[in-house]
């Protein structure tokens, strides 16, 4: 069984389909694609996925369990998460405080323990300090992440800091929305090391939507295209590159 | 000695509104909508503990736990049946609803308790403090006022900062959409919010109450009123800015009673906030962002 199924999947925003029957099969440890020309429903389809929007219809399924209808927090701590085309830190957060809030959902302890400092409490800060600066390690964001501010953070470093937030909530599924969006070349090459790296060390399957083609069909395994939020082409990157309907959807006649 | 008496005063009753300042600031900051029924919480906080206390016989010790549940549980049940539903409301909706449930509590205690004034008796007794032979006197319901507030802010900073509901209030506070995706539950969040800023409200009553005895249903409204001026004075959505606000609030009340007219008090407070807020918008201790372009 693949891990994330999603059948016939579809929503409408009055008038217009945003996303109309789109099926996809993910396996465990995958790294799929999905792009599409702007507008094309991608961002939808995460929002979707994330419980943001609730799709009028079709079925998501995580590991067999059902994900419609539940609540984005709910949907994060079965195990998707996310990072967003527009940055959405928490900028007057500090680094540390960045990662640990997306580690809100691992530790336990009760209001009144936190308040009387009863019990683990002081245990289990401290381990949530450990986990998230470990977490920052990956990225090399453990520097002074007690100090700085994540708006203080230069560009390519929020990107960075978005995906150890996103995986400091302990997904089986990372969505990654246009990683490298407003990267240069460089940055980019580096982006592409880090994605595999957090792949191979969390274990984790990732989705992501990009419109950089070298990253595309760098690192992806296979790809879904979208237009006019319908599932265009799918394949390997090879396959759907060269396939002259993609290619005109991106270009044209 | 007249001068520091007004002082200690000015800060005891400062007190009183940073305390409730502090249940404005937090509610606020995280849920951004300015709860205008929490100056009736306080009301509701005083009468629980007259109660107790005059009808059950308990110590005031006790009474002032009693009001603090009562509080607590009032302040989450208001957020789930009137502010929640409107989440997604435009805020003027929200606020419109607030100033609903502060007139829904008001006449709910005017129903229970009845128009005429109950006369309190201070839970903290009436010891006092005598100091340069005797020439000055502090009360000891001042006294425990200012430790109260100080106690309060120093836990209330250390929960915000070093805690993980207060990690998540801070995200919750910056951005509900992000914080909700990454496991943060915000209803229980701003639940807790509201449980948090209720029950200093209860305490901030019981401690009004202890100092000016005169308890009757529209108690909690002016001190409610200023206590929000105060936030806003030291940067609503900061802690410290709440305490500040507060304390500055109640010596300059206290100084213009006594010094300029006990009639006149008020006006000059709110001259002052009007001042304040033309020469720094965004508070004493608020942090002014330049909007990126």
């Amino acid at each position: 069984m693949a891990m994330l199924e999603v059948t016939g999947l579809g929503i409408s925003f009055g008038g217009l389909r945003a996303v109309d029957d789109l099926s996809m099969k993910i396996e465990k440890g995958g790294l799929v694609g999905l792009i599409g020309p702007n507008g094309a429903g991608k961002t939808t389809a995460f929002n979707m996925l994330t419980g943001v929007y609730r799709p009028t219809d079709g079925g998501i399924r995580l590991d067999g369990e059902n994900l419609v209808g539940k609540k984005p927090y709910e949907i994060n701590r079965m195990g998707v998460a996310r990072t967003f085309q527009n940055i959405r830190l928490f900028p007057k957060l500090s680094v540390l405080d960045n990662v640990k809030a997306g580690l809100n959902n691992q530790v336990t302890y009760s209001l009144a323990e936190s308040m009387l400092h009863l019990g683990s409490y002081r245990r289990k800060e401290k381990e949530m300090d450990e986990k998230a600066l470990d977490i920052l390690k990956v990225f090399e964001l453990d520097q002074d992440a007690d100090t700085t501010l994540a708006s203080n953070l230069p560009y390519g470093k929020q990107r960075k800091l978005e995906i150890a937030r996103a995986l400091a909530t302990n997904p089986k599924l990372l969505l990654l929305d246009e990683p490298a969006a407003g990267m240069n070349p460089n940055e980019t090459e580096e982006l592409m090391a880090t994605i595999r790296l957090v792949r191979e060390k969390y274990g984790v399957t990732i989705l992501l939507i990009e419109h950089d083609m070298k990253l595309v069909q760098g690192i992806c395994e296979y790809l879904y295209v979208l237009n006019f939020g319908k599932l265009l082409a799918e394949g390997t990157p090879k396959e759907v590159l060269n396939n002259p309907v993609v290619v005109k959807a991106y270009l044209g006649e | 000695m007249t001068f520091l008496s007004y002082l200690i005063s000015g800060i005891s009753l400062g007190s009183v509104y940073a305390i409730i300042a502090l249940g404005y600031t937090m509610v606020y900051g995280i849920a951004k909508m300015l709860n205008f029924a929490h100056g009736d919480i306080i009301m509701v906080g005083g009468y629980i503990s007259f109660c107790t206390t005059s009808y059950l016989g308990l110590s005031p010790f006790i009474s002032v736990i009693f009001a603090i549940i009562v509080c607590t549980a009032l302040g989450v049940l208001t957020e789930k049946l009137a502010y929640k539903p409107l989440r997604s409301a435009p805020s003027l909706a929200v606020l419109i609803t607030a100033i609903g449930v502060s007139y829904f509590l008001q006449n709910a205690a005017l129903l229970i308790w009845g128009s005429s004034p109950k006369t309190f008796t201070s839970v903290v007794g009436s010891w006092s403090v005598k100091l340069f032979g005797e020439q000055l006197t502090i009360s000891g319901t001042a006294l425990v006022t200012v430790l109260a507030c100080f106690v309060i802010m120093a836990a209330l900073t250390l929960f915000t900062s070093k805690t993980k509901m207060g990690t998540a209030m801070r995200a919750v506070s910056e951005d509900k959409g992000a914080a909700q995706l990454m496991g943060i539950n915000v209803n229980t969040t701003i639940s807790v919010t509201f449980a948090i800023g209720s029950g200093l409200a209860a305490i901030a009553g019981v401690l009004l109450c202890s100092a000016y005895p005169t308890l009757m249903p529209t108690t909690g409204s002016m001190p409610g009123i200023k206590a929000f001026t105060a936030a806003v004075f030291g940067g609503i959505g900061s802690i410290p800015g709440a305490m500040l606000g507060g304390i500055l609030l109640g010596i300059i009340e206290i100084f213009a009673k006594a010094y300029i007219s006990t009639q006149l008090s008020d006006a000059v407070v709110f001259a002052v906030l009007i001042v304040v807020l033309i020469v720094k918008p965004d508070g004493l201790l608020g942090k002014h962002v330049n909007e990126k372009v």
